[in-house]
C-alpha cells in the first residue's frame, strides 16, 4: 500500500493543480507585473513605468468613491445576508408552534422558495430586479408600495436609492444559499439542545442568540468572509443592473468596473492591473481581519 | 438525529468559485489576455502582383483573406455581398468570414499575439478602444486607398467620393487610420403620421418648441422620452443645440480640450434648454431609469412624441413599431441667437473598419474596403440595412424608408454645417464623467452652471493627464 502511494496522490492532483496554476496563479502574477508597465492591453509593446500607476491612483476620486462604495457593500451584506438566513434558518428548524421542537409549517417549500434565486445567474437576477425597480409609476416595486400611498420612488435612478437597491438585490440573491447552509448547520445541532432550552424557559429569542448563534458560529464565520469577498466584486450586478453602469451620479461604482472600464473602454490595462493589485491586497486584508477579528473557541458538541 | 451535514462538498466548490472570482476581483480576466511578441514592418503584407487600375494594390488571388464583422444593427448580410464582389475579381481567394458580437474578448488576444484579421468591423458595445489602436501604430495607412480609383464612380477617387465628414473620422496624426462606413445622423424622432393626424410640426425655435410642448402635453401625451439608462442620447441633443447656437468652433474648442470650452454661453443656454424641459414636466414620467428599449417602445406606444436617437432608430425599433408608424428626424430646435440654421445636425461616420497593421493580407484588405465603398457595394449596404453611408450619392437608387428618407433629406440639407464631436473616441476616459453629468442634468439635480463645471472638470482632467494623446481641431 505504501509502495507508490504519492505517485498515486500526484496522479490525482497534477491536473487539478495544472489547471488552477494556469487560469488561477499565473494571471494573479501577470497582474502584478502587468501593473508597473503603461500596457494598453491591445498591443504587444509597452514599457516599464514604475509606481506611476499607483501614484495615479491614489489620486483617483472616482476609484476612491467606487471603494467606498464597495465598503458599503462590504458592511451591509454579510449583515443582512447573515441575519436573514440565520432567522429564517432558525424558524424552519426551530420556529414552530406547538410541543416540542420542529420547524413551522411549509418548511420545504420555504427552503425551495428561498433558494431558486441561487440557480438563476446573476444577470438574470439583475435584468429582474431592473424591471421591479422601474422608475416609472407603474413599475412593480413602485406599484406596491403604491397600495401603500407611497412612492413613486425613482429607485435606480436616484442617486442616494442606488446603492441600497445594489445591496438588496445582492442580499436576496445570497440568502437562499447560507439558509441552506446554516439549515444544514442547525439540523447537525441535537435537538435535546433547543429542547432543553425550551424546557429552561428560554424563549425563542434567547434561544436564538444563546444556543443557536454559538453553536453555528464556525459556519458564521465562513459565510461572512465569502460575502465579504462578494460585496468587494459585485460587477456582474452592478454592470447590467445600474444606470450608466455605475450611476446615477457614480453612487453604484465598484472597484471591479472601475477595473473594466479602464481596462478595455479605456485601453488602460496596465492602469487597470494595478487597481487589481489594489483589490487583491484590500480583499486579502478583509479576509485576514475577518478570520481573526471572529476567532473564538470552538463548541464541541 | 445526528446526521454528518450534507453539504460539505457544495461548500467546498462554491468557496473555491466563489474565491477564484472574487478574490481575484476581475483582474484575473485581464490576464488571461496576456501581450504576446510584436513584429516591426513598415512594408505592407500580402499581395506583390501587378499594380493595375483594376487591383491597384497588387492583390494575390492565393492569399486568404479574413474578415471579421460586428454583427449588430446592421446584420452580416452586406458583408457577405461585398465578399461575394470580392471573390468576383478574385475568384480563388480564400476568405474567411467571421460575424461577431464580442469584438474585444475576442479580437483583443489576436492583437496581443501579432495575429489580427485582415479586415476587422470595430463596432458595438465591445469595440476595441479604436484611439489607442491608432496611438500605437497598429493601423495601416489608408491614404493610398483613399487616392485609389473608386469602382462605380467614373474618373473618381475613393477620397472624392466619401463624405468629408467620413474624411474627417478617420484622420488620426493626420493620416487617415480608420474607415467609418455609415454615416449616422441624430436629431429627436417622432411619428410624422401622428404629427399630421394631429396637426403638429417640429418647432424651429426654442420657443415655438416650448409652445409645441405645451400643446402635446395638453393632448395627454409627454412631449420628450429620452433613454436614462444611457445618458449618451439626450446629451446628443445638448450637443447640437450648444453647437448650432455658437457654431463649430463650440465643438472644436471642446474637442481640443480648450480650457472654459464647456464654459461657452452656447453650452450653457443648452443646458438651461434642457432644464427648462425637465422642470416644465415636459419629460415621460419615469424616462430617467429606463433603458434604450423601454423607452423607445413607449415612444412607439405613443406615450412621448420625440425621442433622441440616430439614424439606426428605425431599424432597431421594427419589430416593435406599430403599422403605419413613420418614423422621422427632426433637427433640434435653435436657441436664441443661433449661428446655423435649423436644418442642420450632428452627422457622425461611424461603424470603423479598420486594416490592422500586423494583418497577413493587408492589401487585400485595402482592396476589400475599396469594394465596399464602390458604388454597388455602397447602394447594397443601405438596400440591406435601410442606413446611409459614408459614400455621397451612393443611395440613389434605393427605396427609401421614411427614416432613411428624412435621414438623406438631413445630409442633404444640412450640408456643411452638419457637424460631429470626436472627444468620446479620442479621450474615452472623459467620455463617462461628461455622460455622468449629463444624466445628473436630465433628472433635473445640477443646475446648468454645475453641469458647466462638471463636463469642464472632466476636460481639464484629461487634458493634465500625461498618459492621453491630445489631438486638437480648428
Amino acid at each position: 500500500m505504501q509502495y507508490g502511494k504519492y505517485r498515486f496522490i500526484v496522479g490525482f492532483l497534477i491536473a487539478p493543480l495544472a489547471l488552477y496554476a494556469v487560469f488561477v496563479i499565473s494571471p494573479f502574477i501577470q497582474t502584478f507585473y502587468y501593473s508597473f508597465t503603461d500596457w494598453t492591453g491591445v498591443s504587444p509593446e509597452f514599457e516599464y513605468v514604475g509606481l506611476t500607476n499607483f501614484e495615479l491612483l491614489w489620486k483617483d476620486d472616482l476609484f476612491r468613491e467606487a471603494f467606498f462604495n464597495n465598503m458599503f457593500l462590504l458592511v451591509g451584506l454579510p449583515v443582512l445576508t447573515v441575519l436573514l438566513a440565520l432567522l429564517f434558518a432558525f424558524l424552519l428548524n426551530v420556529g414552530g408552534t406547538g410541543a416540542g421542537v420542529r420547524g413551522i409549517a411549509g418548511n420545504g417549500f420555504y427552503k425551495l422558495a428561498f433558494f431558486a434565486p441561487q440557480v438563476l445567474s446573476v444577470p438574470v437576477i439583475a435584468v429582474i430586479w431592473y424591471v421591479i425597480f422601474s422608475s416609472e409609476s407603474a413599475g412593480l416595486a413602485n406599484s406596491f408600495f403604491g397600495w401603500f400611498g407611497l412612492g413613486p420612488y425613482e429607485w435606480l435612478a436616484s442617486p442616494s436609492m442606488a446603492l441600497y437597491c445594489v445591496l438588496w438585490v445582492l442580499t436576496w440573491g445570497s440568502v437562499g444559499f447560507y439558509l441552506v447552509l446554516f439549515n444544514a448547520a442547525i439540523s447537525s445541532v441535537p435537538r435535546d439542545i433547543f429542547e432543553a432550552a425550551f424546557i429552561d424557559g428560554a424563549g425563542r429569542l434567547s434561544t436564538f442568540l444563546r444556543v443557536t448563534m454559538p453553536l453555528l458560529w464556525d459556519t458564521i464565520q465562513t459565510s461572512w468572509v465569502y460575502l465579504a469577498i462578494l460585496a468587494l466584486d459585485a460587477y456582474a450586478l452592478v454592470v447590467v443592473m445600474t444606470i450608466g453602469p455605475g450611476g446615477p451620479d457614480n453612487s453604484t461604482q465598484v472597484m471591479a468596473l472601475r477595473i473594466a472600464q479602464e481596462g478595455f473602454q479605456n485601453g488602460k490595462a496596465g492602469y487597470a492591473s494595478a487597481m487589481g493589485v489594489v483589490l487583491f491586497f484590500v480583499t486579502l486584508l478583509v479576509a485576514a481581519l475577518l478570520l481573526r477579528a471572529t476567532r473564538r473557541e470552538r463548541i464541541e458538541y | 438525529m445526528n446526521a454528518p451535514r450534507p453539504y460539505p462538498r457544495r461548500v467546498f466548490l462554491r468557496r473555491a468559485g466563489l474565491s477564484a472570482l472574487a478574490v481575484s476581483g476581475g483582474a484575473s480576466f485581464l490576464a488571461s489576455c496576456a501581450s504576446g511578441g510584436s513584429d516591426d514592418s513598415d512594408e505592407v503584407s500580402g499581395g506583390g502582383q501587378e499594380q493595375t487600375s483594376e487591383n491597384p494594390f497588387g492583390v494575390d488571388a492565393a492569399d486568404p483573406l479574413h474578415v471579421v464583422i460586428f454583427n449588430g444593427g446592421y446584420g452580416e448580410d452586406y458583408a457577405k455581398f461585398h465578399e461575394q464582389l470580392y471573390n468576383a475579381q478574385f475568384a480563388d481567394a480564400q476568405i474567411e468570414h467571421e460575424a461577431i458580437t464580442d469584438i474585444r474578448q475576442q479580437m483583443q488576444p489576436l492583437f496581443n499575439a501579432g495575429n489580427p484579421p485582415d479586415v476587422l468591423d470595430n463596432a458595438g458595445a465591445e469595440k476595441l478602444p479604436i484611439s489607442t489602436l491608432a496611438d500605437t501604430g497598429q493601423l495601416t495607412d489608408l491614404t493610398d486607398l483613399w487616392d485609389s480609383d473608386s469602382i462605380g464612380f467614373e474618373g473618381m477617387t475613393v477620397r472624392d467620393t466619401l463624405h468629408p465628414i467620413a474624411i474627417e473620422a478617420a484622420e488620426y496624426a493626420n493620416k487617415p487610420l480608420a474607415m467609418n462606413y455609415a454615416l449616422q445622423v441624430y436629431g429627436i424622432w417622432y411619428d410624422k403620421a401622428l404629427f399630421q393626424q394631429k396637426g403638429w410640426q417640429p418647432a424651429q425655435t426654442w420657443s415655438d418648441f416650448m409652445d409645441l410642448c405645451e400643446t402635446i402635453k395638453s393632448s395627454g401625451m409627454a412631449p420628450m422620452a429620452h433613454q436614462g439608462k444611457y445618458p449618451y442620447y439626450i446629451q446628443q441633443v445638448i450637443i447640437d443645440m450648444a453647437v448650432k447656437h455658437g457654431g463649430p468652433e463650440v465643438v472644436y474648442a471642446i474637442d481640443s480640450l480648450e480650457p472654459d470650452a464647456w464654459q461657452s454661453d452656447s453650452i450653457r443656454m443648452a443646458a438651461e434648454a434642457i432644464l427648462e424641459i425637465k422642470n416644465g414636466g415636459y419629460m415621460m414620467e419615469g424616462t430617467e431609469g429606463l433603458d434604450h428599449i423601454q423607452s423607445q417602445t413607449r415612444w412607439n406606444e405613443h406615450k412621448a412624441a420625440f425621442i433622441p436617437s440616430g439614424s439606426w432608430l428605425e431599424n432597431e425599433q421594427a419589430s416593435v413599431a406599430p403599422p403605419g408608424f413613420q418614423t422621422t428626424v427632426a433637427p433640434t430646435p435653435l436657441l436664441d441667437g443661433a449661428a446655423l440654421p435649423f436644418d442642420c445636425t450632428r452627422v457622425e461616420a461611424a461603424e470603423t473598419f479598420i486594416v490592422p497593421a500586423q494583418a497577413a493580407n493587408q492589401v487585400g484588405g485595402l482592396e476589400y474596403l475599396r469594394i465596399m465603398l464602390s458604388k454597388e457595394g455602397a447602394a447594397k449596404f443601405t438596400e440591406l440595412t435601410m442606413a446611409p453611408t459614408v459614400v455621397t450619392d451612393a443611395a440613389a437608387g434605393v427605396d427609401a424608408s421614411p427614416g432613411l428618407a428624412s435621414s438623406l433629406a438631413l445630409i442633404e440639407s444640412g450640408g456643411d454645417n452638419n457637424w460631429n464631436y470626436y472627444y468620446p473616441i479620442w479621450y474615452s476616459p472623459m467620455d463617462p464623467k461628461v455622460q455622468t453629468a449629463v444624466g445628473e442634468l436630465a433628472a433635473g439635480r445640477v443646475s446648468a452652471d454645475e453641469f458647466c463645471d462638471r463636463c469642464q472638470e472632466a476636460a481639464d482632467e484629461t487634458a493634465e493627464d500625461p498618459t492621453t494623446q491630445k489631438r486638437t481641431r480648428t
